[in-house]
């Protein structure tokens, strides 16, 4: 608990004032926690002192669950259900654990199937944090328009899938179903339409001026601090470092694909800003579009469920995969002990990271720019208690 | 109007009574058309239908259900809340709104109270409403209440400075306070409304007071008061049922009494825009009524196309920029009107 701090001021005419500082609790239940973060807050009038981060409420066991089950396929749905926003980035990362841990080698038409599904639920992912972005600074409209855009997505994962939010797609080996008739032809319209809907955006919001008076110089998160909070994805582009593991780290076959990393330059204010991590997202749903519609024409033909092994059973060993989710570096650290069921698995969850920031970037600030810090960091809560 | 219902009744009580309700005659239908239009113009505006169901066509009667359900609901009081006060904030915010409309001309022919000081009458009662704000939100006893209601009167008190300076540039011109004198002086064909008056200081006085006038009634980008996403309500966020109506009514009421101001000073409120066309006593409820509509639905377009400013972004607005804007115009215009 923060202390209260009192202290007796003197005022002009030689009487004197209480002044005390004031603890507000933002959340559980709170509009723009993102989920049920608790934050707990001093404040002085509107000027926060010390914010301190209470989670747990989402707790959902996902790591004690995964070792009860009776096999590792049976973890896939467990893991859609951490980043409910980014399921299909989830799917991959640990599937790639798992196929690393039997040393499976997928069909190449498997590879570029999980590439287009994973950009393109970046880009859904992108879409809510930049619309809930809009909507914590005020701006309720583009929230609904890039709401339109990401139901396209969905649309596609509904074809392919059934599902629409958690799609238990991937599979250790392979993916669930193939890609249905129509698939190419659809995606790449909406590849072809979403690429100018990026400006729009850009002309609705991240230009505005008033959005960038809100956000531009707020939360600076310099380099080095986020370097040694070990802050990954959009927030640590933002704060202008280039890393990114689908190029740094390369898995799967994006070393195939012509595209680069987006980073913050502080066009605006500062690099580092709560505009800069804003526009990284923004920028990187155009890079996505690139991979996506290369993806899309280089895709070869094949069967694609030649590698889902019959039964799982990796030999003792542990293996430790990491990939680049929507939000950030995923990693899976899967420990067997040769039977059926794994031994541990541990998540390292982005966002459970870059939520551990707060406190350090938004001292001194407002109330309402502990809101747009908050947004601009992107957090899932699914994610962060797992 | 007021002569002849004095013609019928003979007794001043019951004609100040008739005249004090008339007004409320358009408020009601008003606020529940409008609350209506603002659910369909911002669902329009973001690609969706708004209400479609209750009513039939477009869902017309979807706020009057929304009333009728506000009306059935327990009214809640926080243990913690001072009661007298908590009750009566929202009633003290409705009054300073519709107080206003006491002085309005809606037409050559009706105007509650035609008294010298109409424009000072007005700047006056509205600015009582940051009393009930201050009390709705302190007698709460809510951390996000209290934030709410000092933003809100911080807010409404800077803001009334650039609005009532830009209001000083017409009466300036016009010579009177009275708003049926100010009317009448823009007799005629558009041109002779205060707007195109002494081009272009008085087009940036009327600028600079709906800019205000959107801080003064808490709307989007100046809605710092209420801002949801970091206040949850604001000084509302305790109230439920028909109080938290009564808010919602004022600040319907609000919205048009700023515009209706602003009508009757800059647009020559019940005058026709084409001289002797369609004018008289009749047409100018229309005119009137639709200029005020007008400038409500230019604030309902704002509201769902900017974000919100931050607390000492507003401030700055209003003292640096909008107040020596507001100096500049008023002297501006005086030294035209010596030349």
């Amino acid at each position: 608990m923060a202390e209260i701090s009192e202290e007796i001021i003197k005022t002009s005419t030689g009487t004197t004032l209480r002044h005390e500082e004031m603890v507000i609790n933002m959340g559980p239940q709170h509009p723009s926690t993102h989920g049920v973060l608790r934050l707990e807050v001093v404040v002085d009038g509107e000027i926060v002192i010390d914010v301190i981060p209470h989670i747990g409420y989402l707790h959902r066991c996902f790591e004690k669950h995964a070792e009860s089950m009776t096999n590792y396929q049976q973890v896939v749905p467990y893991v859609d259900r951490m980043d409910y926003c980014a399921a299909m980035n989830m799917d991959f990362g640990y599937v790639l654990a798992v196929e690393k841990l039997l040393g499976i080698q997928v069909p190449e038409r498997v590879e570029y199937i999980r590439v287009i599904m994973a950009e393109l639920q970046r880009i859904a992912s992108h879409l809510i944090a930049a619309g809930t972005y809009g909507l914590d600074i005020g701006a309720f409209t583009p929230f609904l328009y890039m709401f339109r855009e990401r139901e396209r997505i969905l649309d596609l994962f509904e074809m392919t899938c059934g599902a629409r939010l958690l799609y238990n797609y991937m599979w250790v080996g392979g993916v669930s179903h193939d890609l249905p008739p129509g698939f190419i032809d659809k995606a790449k319209d909406f590849c072809q339409y979403f690429r100018p809907k990026i400006k729009e955006y850009n002309d609705l919001l991240s230009y505005n001026e008033i959005f960038i008076k809100r956000t531009a110089n707020v939360g600076i998160l310099p380099k080095d601090v986020a370097i040694s909070y070990g802050i990954s994805g959009p927030v640590l582009r933002g704060s202008g470092v280039n890393f990114d593991l689908r190029r740094d780290d390369p898995y799967s076959i994006y070393h195939k694909f012509d595209w680069q990393p987006e980073i913050g330059k502080g066009e605006v204010g500062t690099v580092g800003d709560c505009w800069d991590r804003y526009m990284v997202r923004m920028r990187e749903m155009e890079q996505s579009i690139n991979i996506v519609e290369q993806a899309l024409n280089q895709i070869p033909e094949g069967n694609i469920a030649s590698a889902i092994p019959k039964r799982i059973r990796p030999n003792p060993g542990d293996v430790y995969v990491r990939t680049e989710s929507a939000r950030g570096e995923l990693g899976f650290y899967v420990i067997s002990d040769g039977s059926g069921k794994p031994y541990r698995i541990k998540a390292r969850s982005p966002s459970f990271v870059n939520l551990s920031v707060i406190p350090e970037i938004s001292r001194g600030g407002m109330i309402a720019d502990l809101v747009a810090i908050a947004g601009s960091l992107d957090i899932v809560l699914g994610e962060v208690d797992r | 109007m007021e002569q002849i219902l004095r013609n019928i009744l003979d007794n001043d009580f019951f004609v100040y009574g008739i005249m004090g309700i008339v007004p409320l005659v358009w408020i009601v239908p008003y606020a529940l058309f409008a609350i209506w239009l603002e659910r369909k113009i911002s669902a329009h505006m973001q690609d969706r239908l708004g209400p479609m169901r209750t009513g039939g066509w477009h869902g017309w009667s979807q706020t009057i259900a929304d009333m009728l359900k506000l009306l059935q609901k327990e009214d809640i009081i926080p243990a913690a809340a001072d009661k007298t006060l908590f009750n009566i904030a929202p009633y003290i915010i409705f009054v300073s709104a519709y107080a206003a409309y006491a002085v309005i001309p809606f037409s050559s022919g009706f105007i509650g109270a035609d008294i010298n000081v109409g424009i000072f009458y007005i700047i006056a009662v509205t600015s009582l409403a940051v009393v009930g704000i201050l009390m709705g939100g302190w007698a709460s006893n809510n951390k996000w209440s209290l934030l709410g209601a000092m933003r809100a009167t911080a807010q409404i008190v800077s803001y009334e400075i650039p609005s009532v300076l830009a209001v000083l540039a017409v009466v300036m011109i016009a010579g009177t306070l009275s708003l049926q004198e100010i009317n009448n002086l823009q007799t005629g064909w558009f041109w002779n409304w205060f707007v195109f008056q002494k081009f272009p200081f008085v087009f940036v006085a009327f600028i600079i007071y709906f800019v205000a006038s959107l801080a003064e009634v808490n709307r989007v980008p100046f809605d710092i008061p209420e801002a949801e996403s970091e206040l949850v309500a604001g000084y509302v966020t305790e109230y439920s049922g028909m109080k938290f109506a009564m808010f919602m009514f004022a600040e319907f009421v609000n919205m048009f009494a700023v515009s209706a101001v602003a009508a009757t000073l800059f647009f020559g409120g019940w005058n026709s825009p084409f001289g002797e066309f369609l004018s008289g006593p009749i047409w100018g409820v229309f005119w009137f009524l639709s200029k005020g509509m007008m400038l409500v639905s230019v604030q309902m377009w704002l509201r769902w196309t900017l974000p919100r400013l931050r607390v000492d972004q507003l401030m700055y607005v209003s003292w640096k920029v909008l107040t020596p804007w507001a100096f500049a115009c008023v002297i501006a215009v005086g030294f035209w009107m010596m030349l």
